[in-house]
C-alpha cells in the first residue's frame, strides 16, 4: 500500500517537531497578546504607542522575511555582542540561536500581534456594569479577573484564537525553510532522494489535515462550556 | 530587577568562561551537506565523504576527538562565529570575502568548477553567446555564483538553490539547460548518476583567483590561530605518511 | 534617465551592498512579487464567485466537491502546495515532451498555479459568508418584484455580498502578499529571493532584510489605504449619519 521507504520514523519525529513548535509558539503568542492587549488599553501613551508599532509593524512584514532577519541577522546580532565581551572582558560566552528557538520566537511574536487585537476585542466585550457589580460585592481585583473577566472574556476570544490557532500551524511549515528537520523538511528530503514528491507531500498534508480538524473539534467543545448560560440570550 | 538580570548575566558569562579551556579536548566541525562526494550521508544516515574522512584522520593526528555537526550553507559561517561549532570543513573555498569573516587553513584540496548539461548540447564552448536565453543553475551564495552573477547574469537566466541537491532534481526534470559547480560533486551527482547522461562542457575552471580563490579550506574563528596551526602541521604530516593519498583514492578516481 | 543613473551611482558610492546591481535585483523582485500576487488575486477572485454560488447549492454533488476542496487548501499550508504542484507536474509522464512543459517549466507558472488555488479556496469561503449572511428581507423584496433566483442572485445577493466581503477581502489580499515570499523557496527571484541573495552574497542579514521589510511595509500599507478607501465609497450607506 503506501510504500514510505523507511522514512515513517523520521516523519513522526518531524511532526512532533511541528506540534511542540507550534505549541509553544501558541503559549509565547497568548503571552503577547495579553501584554500588548494590556498595553493597548492602558492610559499609558507610551505603552499605546509602543503596542501600535509593534502589531502594525509585524503584520505588515512577510513572516518568512521576519523568521530569515531572525534567524540570520539575530545570530550575528547575539556574536557582535559576545565577540565585544571576549575581546573587552576575556568573557567566552556562547550563545546558539538554533532554528528551533528562531522559529519559536518569531511565530510567537507573529502571532503575539494577532492575539493582541483578540484579546483586546475580548476585553472590551465583557460588561463593565459586571466588573463594578463584582467589585461592590467586595471582589479583589485579581477575583474580578477570574471569575468575571477571564471566563467572560473567553467566550468572545475563543473564534479568534480558533482562527489564530488554524493559521500559525499553517505557518511551521516555513520553518523547514531555515533548516529545521520539521515535517516539512523530512518529506522534501525525503521527496527528492526517492524522487516520489507526491507520496511524501500528501502524507504530510493528511498530517496536517489531522491536526486541524482535531483542533477544530477541541475549539467546538470549548466554545459550549464557556457558551453556557448565553445559549437564548443571543 | 534589571541589576539582578545584569548579575546573573554576568555569572553565567564568567561561568561559561571558565568551563571552555582554550586548549580543545573536542573540535566540533561543522558540515553542509549532501555534496556528494566531498560530504554527504549513507542511506543509513552515517556521514561520509572526502572532508569527512580527511576531517576524521586530522583529528586523530592531532589527538582530539572530533564531533560533525550539520548546518545549512545560509547559516554556516554565523554557526562557527557562535561558537556552535568551532571550524568548518564543507568543502568551502578559501577567497578574501570569507577571510574578513574567518580564518582559513592552508588549502587541502584545489578542484577546479566545471559546466555540466546534458548530453547533446549545442555548443561545447562556454561564452556570453553561447549562454544567451540559457537557464543556469548555481547554489546560492557559492563562488560559482557569484561568478556566473557577475559573468553572465544579463544574458542567461540564474536559477539560485539552497541545496545541491535540489539544482539536480532540477536538471533531471529539464527546468535547467547547464549547471555550474564543484567538479568533483557534479561528477558524482551527474556523470556517474544512473539518471538521464550528462556531460562536462567547456574548460573547467580555476581562473581567476578572485572568484575561484585558492583551493578548500578549513574554516577557524580569526582568534583560534593556535587550532588552525594545529591542523595545518597535522595535514602536512598526513600528506607526507601516505594517509592523504589514500583518502583521496577512497572518493577520486586515480590514474 | 542617464544623469539619473549617474546620480544614483554617487549617491551609491559609499557602500558596498546597495549597489546598482543589487538594487536592481530589488526591482525585479518587486515587479516579479507584484505580478505574481495580482495575477493570482484576479484569477482566483473570478473563480471564487461561482465556486461560492456552488458552495449553498441544494445538489450534494455540486456543493461537497467544493467544500472538500476549500477544506484542504485552506487546512494545509501553501508551502506544501507549491512543492506538489512545482516537483509533482515534473513526475507526469513524458511531460516535458508536451507544450505544456514550454509553461510549467518556468518556476513562475507552478508558483502562479498554487497561489490561485489557495487564494481562490479562501475567497469561496469569504463569499460564501458573505452570501449567506444576506439579509432574508432583500431577498423576499426581490421575489415580491418578480424576480427569478437567477436575476435575484446577480442583482441583489451578489452586489450586497460584494460590499460585506470586503474587510475579509482586504486581508486576504495582505495575506497573500505576504504569503508569496515563499515563492523564493523555488528559486524565483521575487522580492524575498531578492533579499536572500543579497545575504548570501555579502552575509548582510540586517541590510538585505531590513530593507526588503521595509518594502513590504509599504505594499501593505498600500493594499490598507486602498481597502479604506473602496470602503468608504462602498459602504457609505452603511455608516450612521452625521451632521
Amino acid at each position: 500500500m503506501l510504500d514510505l521507504h523507511g522514512y515513517g520514523p523520521r516523519l513522526l519525529e518531524g511532526a512532533g517537531v511541528t506540534l511542540q513548535l507550534a505549541l509553544l509558539s501558541l503559549l509565547l503568542a497568548v503571552v503577547l497578546g495579553l501584554i500588548t492587549a494590556s498595553a493597548k488599553m492602558s492610559r499609558s501613551w507610551l505603552a499605546h504607542r509602543i503596542a501600535t508599532l509593534y502589531t502594525t509593524v509585524i503584520r505588515g512584514v512577510p513572516d518568512l522575511v521576519l523568521m530569515m532577519l531572525l534567524f540570520f541577522g539575530g545570530q550575528i546580532g547575539v556574536n557582535m555582542i559576545t565577540d565585544w565581551l571576549y575581546y573587552q572582558f576575556d568573557i567566552d560566552i556562547f550563545i546558539n540561536i538554533n532554528e528551533f528557538v528562531a522559529g519559536v520566537v518569531t511565530i510567537g511574536l507573529i502571532f503575539g500581534a494577532y492575539m493582541g487585537e483578540t484579546f483586546r476585542g475580548a476585553f472590551m466585550a465583557v460588561d463593565h456594569g459586571q466588573i463594578e457589580a463584582g467589585k461592590a460585592y467586595g471582589m479583589s481585583n485579581s477575583l474580578v479577573f477570574r471569575r468575571i473577566r477571564f471566563p467572560q472574556m473567553m467566550r468572545h476570544a475563543l473564534p479568534g484564537l480558533s482562527n489564530n490557532w488554524m493559521v500559525l500551524l499553517k505557518t511551521t511549515a516555513l520553518v523547514s525553510v531555515i533548516g529545521l528537520s520539521d515535517m516539512v523538511r523530512v518529506a522534501s528530503e525525503a521527496s527528492k532522494a526517492t524522487r516520489e514528491p507526491f507520496t511524501f507531500m500528501i502524507v504530510v498534508a493528511l498530517i496536517y489535515l489531522l491536526i486541524a480538524s482535531v483542533s477544530e473539534w477541541i475549539f467546538v467543545r470549548l466554545q459550549k462550556r464557556y457558551d453556557i448560560g448565553y445559549g437564548e440570550a443571543d | 530587577m534589571k541589576k539582578v538580570l545584569t548579575l546573573s548575566l554576568l555569572g553565567l558569562a564568567i561561568a561559561a568562561s571558565s568551563a571552555q579551556a582554550r586548549d580543545y579536548e573536542e573540535v566540533r566541525i561543522g558540515v553542509d551537506v549532501p555534496y556528494e562526494p566531498m560530504e554527504y550521508r549513507t542511506p543509513d544516515g552515517e556521514l561520509t565523504g572526502f572532508d569527512i574522512d580527511l576531517g576524521n584522520a586530522l583529528c586523530e593526528e592531532i589527538g582530539v576527538s572530533c564531533e560533525w555537526i550539520v548546518q545549512g550553507w545560509d547559516g554556516i559561517i554565523p554557526g562557527l562565529l557562535s561558537r556552535k561549532y568551532d571550524a568548518i570543513m564543507s568543502s568551502m573555498t578559501i577567497n578574501d570575502d570569507r577571510r574578513e569573516q574567518v580564518l582559513f587553513s592552508d588549502p587541502y584540496i584545489t578542484p577546479p568548477s566545471a559546466w555540466f548539461a546534458p548530453e547533446g548540447v549545442e555548443f561545447d564552448v562556454v561564452n556570453a553567446e553561447t549562454l544567451t536565453d540559457m537557464t543556469i543553475g548555481v547554489q546560492r551564495g557559492t563562488l560559482q555564483d557569484n561568478y556566473v552573477t557577475d559573468m553572465y547574469g544579463d544574458v542567461a537566466d540564474i536559477n539560485r538553490y539552497a541545496t545541491a541537491d535540489d539544482m539536480v532534481l532540477d536538471m533531471e526534470s529539464q527546468r535547467l539547460d547547464i549547471l555550474f559547480l564543484d567538479f568533483p560533486v557534479g561528477k558524482s551527482t551527474l556523470l556517474d548518476s544512473e539518471e538521464g547522461n550528462y556531460i562536462v562542457v567547456g574548460d573547467m575552471l580555476t581562473e581567476p583567483k578572485e572568484y575561484f580563490g585558492d583551493g578548500f579550506g578549513i574554516a577557524f574563528r580569526q582568534r583560534d590561530e593556535a587550532l588552525a596551526e594545529q591542523f595545518n602541521e597535522a595535514l602536512e604530516t598526513l600528506r607526507d605518511n601516505g594517509t592523504y593519498d589514500e583518502i583521496y583514492a577512497r572518493y577520486f578516481e586515480t590514474e | 534617465m542617464e544623469s539619473l543613473l549617474t546620480w544614483l551611482e554617487t549617491q551609491l558610492a559609499d557602500n558596498s551592498i546597495f549597489t546598482l546591481q543589487t538594487l536592481s535585483h530589488y526591482g525585479e523582485g518587486l515587479t516579479t512579487t507584484v505580478q505574481l500576487v495580482f495575477l493570482s488575486l484576479i484569477i482566483g477572485l473570478i473563480a471564487a464567485v461561482p465556486l461560492a454560488i456552488g458552495r449553498g447549492s441544494r445538489h450534494a454533488w455540486i456543493k461537497w466537491p467544493i467544500f472538500a476542496y476549500t477544506y484542504v487548501f485552506r487546512g494545509t499550508p501553501l508551502l506544501i502546495q507549491l512543492y506538489l504542484i512545482y516537483y509533482g507536474v515534473v513526475f507526469v509522464d513524458g511531460i516535458q515532451e508536451t507544450w505544456l512543459w514550454v509553461i510549467l517549466e518556468d518556476p513562475f507558472v507552478p508558483a502562479l498555479i498554487a497561489f490561485t488555488l489557495n487564494t481562490a479556496a479562501y475567497t469561496t469561503e469569504i463569499f460564501r459568508g458573505a452570501i449567506k449572511s444576506t439579509s432574508k428581507g432583500e431577498i423576499e423584496a426581490a421575489r415580491a418584484y418578480g424576480m427569478s433566483p437567477g436575476l435575484t442572485m446577480r442583482r441583489i445577493i451578489i452586489p450586497s455580498a460584494f460590499r460585506r466581503a470586503l474587510p475579509a477581502y482586504g486581508n486576504e489580499v495582505i495575506f497573500m502578499l505576504h504569503a508569496s515570499a515563499i515563492a523564493s523557496v523555488v528559486t524565483i527571484m521575487d522580492l524575498t529571493g531578492a533579499a536572500r541573495f543579497v545575504y548570501a552574497r555579502y552575509y548582510a542579514p540586517f541590510e538585505a532584510f531590513l530593507f526588503v521589510a521595509a518594502i513590504y511595509l509599504c505594499l501593505t500599507f498600500a493594499i490598507l489605504y486602498f481597502f479604506r478607501h473602496l470602503e468608504k465609497k462602498l459602504l457609505a450607506h452603511l455608516q450612521p449619519q452625521t451632521g
